[in-house]
């Protein structure tokens, strides 16, 4: 980044305006309180870390929505992985994906019993490390939504996979989830912040239908303190005009097509199908799936993954008390829960949220929550 | 944040080696347990530095030991033999101890380790020694089998004599907050040298002795120099944890004002990490009364060493143990890493 763009979007000055302008939007909206939801772990991650939850007006509730692929990622979906890794299969993931509970175990527990599983930083590495065991099968347990999924595409379109290396997708796919939590009986929420990078990958026009079916505002935004303040505004004014419409305020990168040739490299291998999302509910084409056509590089096809196996194991106690859920769901908040700090951690994590540093209840453990201290008089 | 992380554990793990709460659990909780406190001065039970042992005519004997594992053993900035004199020296000067009448060295060595390897890293402790004005007097050094230790372990322990002993639990309310210099330089060339990161950055190590630098910021702040501790291992935000919950009071830290290199500061956020969490091995966090910090700062800008010192935060009665950190557009707490987020930083 330029220091000029540092400068523009992280000015304290423009984002203290800003605050300001968002209290009175919110002020002058006819009812209290105000709920507005993002659906993106980087967004929560950008709130908390620059403290940008002090500066929210107190009647306006920002709701991190289910924008965190891995706490997302369903139990089976990490069973897969662990059964594999139970039966020999070295698999390369993200660092986030290792401590996810399973049914019975996380991907960690089964590496402590002797499993070898292998963190990656980019897909491309899972290459390097099938290249470098031309005797051992490779399994690339790839997970993110579709930002990272087109990664995993592009990977495979190279056509330049090692024979040992197969694909193992959990990837999600973000608008359908919406649809879902729009409709939700106990949904309170009255507009989106959609995330700036993903849909710089989809575009924004694709949320055009959404707004027309739902009447709720949608505004596309970035991830540097002005951007998120900024989209706030706008959603909090397209709120109170009650004038929903899909606005775009993160131009620098996002356009109404979005990325064309990464969407055809996208849509080429995978395919969207219907499939659980943890703690949400059954989401229909949130799961990208990879398509027939690339059945070779399909680890679910090219194992045999017997779920079953895992049926000796007992399943921990605490998870039954894991609101991770309604958490995801904006239903609930991290302190709503009885085990959030206690026996959940990050170092221990119960659930999903407390693992990856994109969930809701790790980033509240990590940042101290949504506006402790607020009222320090300095 | 009481809860005993130690009990839900059955083995020792890297996060008890990270510097946080893990670690200070395990001594706590364990490793201190049944010793009892020396006759006179304090001891273990302080879990400062080191220890102060007063000997009369108003001085103190200061002793402490530190053991050094780290990977790579040869880093940007330096190797594990300089940082072996470096952190005791430091940990020496964070007590008063400026001046250092001597160390002593265990080397444990695994079988095959590189003598060439070995006479640099020999070399470096030597510098170190000059650098520091003091010698090593007195070692051990033991070679075990393949495999039973990884490369090599130096334990260095240091003694020294001081008139005034500073502490790391005598902050007040209105205390100002001075760090030495730019902060995150060591954990991020470490991070980027262990990991082959290719960042294309000039991540160097801060590691240096200090006890020059703080024998001239403690003239200058005579008592008025309320409290030190070097932000080692878990960085910043541990170290000032630890002197909020010993001071009792809370410490509110202007993240704009805390010096930090272009390089360390793209290199964080690039990785997700944040500077204030990163080890740091040669900087000091002084606390200072505020009728001295001008003369403090002054003090410290005019060593080589403290350049770039800068006052980033202040000390507040309310929020006991608990670090604030402001970041120019809101507040949010500064919570101290449960672990390393990289294993072995140093």
């Amino acid at each position: 980044m330029t220091s000029a763009a540092r400068l523009e979007f992280r000015s304290r000055e423009t984002v203290r305006e800003l605050a300001q302008r968002l209290e009175s939007v919110v002020a002058a909206i006819d009812h209290k309180p105000v709920a507005v939801m993002h659906v993106c772990g980087s967004h929560e991650q950008a709130i908390a870390k620059f403290g940008l939850r002090s500066l929210f007006p107190e009647d306006l509730d920002v709701i991190m929505g289910p924008g965190c692929p891995v706490c997302v990622t369903d139990v089976p979906e990490v069973d897969e992985a662990v059964v594999l890794a139970r039966q020999g299969v070295h698999i390369a993931s993200f660092g986030d994906m290792l401590r996810v509970p399973g049914s019975v175990q996380s991907l960690t527990d089964a590496e402590s019993d002797g499993a070898k599983i292998h963190v990656i930083y980019s897909p491309r590495q899972a290459v390097d490390i099938a290249r470098s065991l031309p005797h051992e099968q490779v399994v690339l347990f790839a997970s993110g939504f579709e930002t990272t999924a087109v990664a995993t595409a592009a990977l495979i379109l190279e056509r330049a996979l090692p024979p040992n290396l197969s694909i193992l997708s959990s990837h999600k796919y973000i608008p359908p989830v919406m649809e879902i939590v729009a409709e939700m009986p106990a949904t309170r929420v009255e507009g989106f912040l959609a995330a700036g990078h993903a849909a710089t990958i989809t575009g924004w026009g694709i949320f055009e239908r959404f707004v027309e079916r739902h009447q709720l505002p949608v505004v596309v935004a970035g991830f540097e303190p002005a951007d998120i303040m900024a989209g706030l505004v706008e959603l909090a004014t397209l709120v109170r005009d009650r004038t929903p419409r899909v606005v775009n305020m993160f131009p620098r990168c996002v356009t109404r097509e979005g990325n064309i040739p990464a969407q055809q490299q996208l849509w080429r291998v995978f395919k969207p199908t219907g499939g659980r999302w943890r703690g949400i509910a059954h989401i229909p084409n949130g799961n990208l799936r990879l398509r027939d056509e690339w059945a070779h590089v399909d680890a679910r096809r090219r194992f045999e993954i017997d779920l079953t196996s895992l049926w000796d194991y007992a399943p921990p106690q605490l998870a039954a008390d894991c609101i991770c859920g309604d958490v995801m769901a904006g239903i609930a908040t991290p302190a709503d829960c009885r085990l959030f700090g206690a026996e959940c951690v990050p170092d221990k994590p119960v659930g999903a949220c407390m693992v990856s540093t994109e969930g809701t209840c790790r980033i509240w453990q990590q940042y101290g929550g949504p506006r402790v201290v607020l009222r320090t008089t300095a | 944040m009481s809860i005993s992380t130690l009990a839900r554990d059955t083995r020792v793990a890297m996060k008890h080696g990270g510097g946080g709460r893990a670690t200070r659990s395990l001594i706590g909780e364990l490793l201190i347990r049944g010793f009892d406190e020396p006759a006179r001065g304090f001891g273990l039970s302080a879990l400062d530095d080191g220890a102060a042992i007063p000997i009369g005519d108003g001085q103190s004997l200061i002793v402490t030991t530190d053991s050094h594992v780290i990977k790579p053993i040869e880093f940007p900035g330096g190797d594990i033999g300089w940082l072996s004199i470096c952190g005791t020296v430091n940990d020496l000067a964070m007590m008063g101890a400026t001046d250092v009448a001597g160390l002593t060295c265990s080397v444990i060595l695994e079988d095959g380790f590189s003598l060439e390897v070995l006479e640099r890293i020999h070399e470096s402790m030597v510098e170190a020694c000059r650098a520091a004005g003091t010698t090593v007097v007195t070692g051990d050094t033991k070679v075990m089998g393949r495999g039973e230790i990884d490369g090599i372990v130096i334990n260095t322990a240091g003694f020294g004599f001081t008139r005034r002993v500073v502490r790391d639990c005598t902050l007040r309310a209105g205390d100002l907050i001075v760090v030495t210099g730019t902060v995150g330089d060591h954990g991020m060339a470490i991070m980027s040298a262990r990991h082959d990161l290719g960042l294309g950055m000039s991540l160097v190590s801060d590691v240096a002795p200090l006890n020059g630098l703080i024998a001239a910021a403690m003239r200058a702040g005579g008592d008025a120099l309320a409290a030190m501790k070097d932000p080692t291992r878990g960085g910043v935000a541990s170290a000032l944890h630890e002197m909020a919950t010993k001071s009792g009071v809370g410490i509110v830290v202007d993240e704009p004002f805390v010096p930090i290199r272009d390089a360390v500061r793209s290199s964080c956020e690039m990785l997700g990490v944040d500077p204030l969490q990163v080890a740091n091995e040669g900087k000091a966090l002084i606390g200072v009364r505020p009728e001295a910090v001008d003369r403090v700062l002054d003090a410290l800008h005019s060593h080589t060493l403290g350049r770039d010192a800068a006052v980033i935060g202040h000390c507040i009665s309310e929020h006991a143990g608990s670090v604030i950190l402001d970041t120019g557009f809101g507040r949010r707490l500064l919570i101290e890493s449960d672990g390393e987020p990289l294993p072995r930083i140093c």
